[in-house]
């Protein structure tokens, strides 16, 4: 009847902390818009944030790949066509990423890049993960660990 | 083994009540931009708003970073849409005529906006002493990392990227940034003419 009791409470505990992993997952991947029809393949992985600081209603998050008609930045749509210009000239997709960084620092990347303490960011979510993994597991052992004091009739003694 | 849990909780509550404490401290909108010590990048762009007397220049009249060289250089990204503009307009219209006759440079720079329009806006504000420039399709605002105006730009003599400023400037700001990149430019020549023995290291001054 313990051991019942102590699967259901494991079972449940699992259920939501999977589910709270999830919720977070979700939120740490938002979803991006599909890239236009007819935009350069080759800037397809290349995603810059604007944050307009014009006035108020300016301000707004948009990637590059966000459809023209959507981006209330002007500088979003000016920046695009130097991105263009910039593939069309030959330059690769490095070098265009490495021009807006140049000029913004990475805060211009909607992805920050893996190095340095940027790898926190990709890091924490698995050691969490891993983390809550290990949690999980380590109270499912103890909710349904055998009390010592079951009483006679086990097989402890012999 | 309350102690442990007290302990846990603490280990697990003090590294996020620190990192909230410490971006309590930050200014968001506060973006650090790369460009400071860097060399300037160069522009060629039209005048389309003259400015007046001593730092009048026609109107078409084109205006590059190169030939700004020995200069101290304040360019200025506003746009008559810009209601933080209003904010310092006079502030630099009055602080750049003071300095007229001085090796400084005050520019304007149209951003996202039509000609017309910002000529309108400087009649409108009573005038402005220095020129101001186009910049059609806003390439040097993006060249300059630009994230919205008003944004302030003091280039050293050198053509280096020396202080950005973001948001309405203050006459104080730019008189103090001006005063001090023009003393590091007369320090520089002086040194370099042999007038002045170095009693110090200039390392320093030469990194900016």
């Amino acid at each position: 009847m313990i051991r019942l009791r102590g699967l259901m409470r494991a079972a449940c505990g699992g259920a939501v902390t999977l589910a709270l992993l999830g919720v977070s997952a979700r939120a740490q991947q938002p979803e991006l818009p599909a890239a236009p029809k007819g935009a350069p393949q080759d800037s397809g992985a290349l995603r810059v944030q604007v944050q307009g600081t014009l006035t108020d209603a300016q301000k707004n998050d948009v990637g590059l790949e966000n459809k023209t008609k959507e981006v209330a930045s002007e500088l979003s749509q000016q920046m695009r066509t130097v991105v263009k210009e910039q593939l069309a000239a030959g330059k690769s997709e490095q070098e265009v990423k490495d021009y807006f960084i140049s000029k913004y620092g990475e805060w211009i990347l909607l992805q920050p890049q893996a190095h340095g303490f940027n790898l926190v960011v990709y890091a924490l979510p698995i050691v969490l993960v891993l983390g809550g993994a290990g949690l999980i597991v380590l109270l499912v052992r103890r909710w349904t660990a055998v009390p010592a004091t079951a009483g006679p009739g086990t097989d402890d003694v012999s | 083994m309350n102690w442990k849990r007290a302990m846990i909780a603490a280990f697990t509550a003090v590294p996020v009540i620190g990192l909230l404490a410490w971006g309590l401290t930050r200014d968001p909108n506060n973006i650090p931009s790369p460009l400071p010590g860097r060399q300037a990048p160069a522009f060629t762009l039209a005048v389309f708003a003259p400015g007046q007397g001593d730092l009048r220049r026609p109107i078409g009249d084109t205006v590059s970073l190169a030939a700004l060289r020995g200069k101290v250089v304040v360019m200025n990204f506003w746009a008559s849409w810009c209601l933080a503009c209003r904010d310092e307009h006079e502030a630099l219209s009055t602080v750049a005529r003071q300095y007229t006759g001085q090796p400084v440079q005050f520019l304007g720079v149209l951003y996202n906006d039509v000609p017309d329009k910002g000529r309108a806006w400087i009649a409108e504000m009573g005038g402005q002493s220095y020129p101001s420039v186009d910049d059609p399709g806003a390439r040097v605002a993006i060249d300059y990392g630009l994230y919205g105006v008003p944004e302030t730009f003091f280039l050293d003599a050198a053509g280096r990227v020396a202080y950005k400023h973001t948001g309405p400037v203050s006459p104080g700001i730019v008189r103090l940034k001006v005063d001090s990149l023009m003393a590091a430019a007369a320090l520089q020549a002086a040194l370099d003419t042999g007038k002045v023995a170095p009693a110090v290291d200039t390392s320093l001054g030469k990194a900016r």
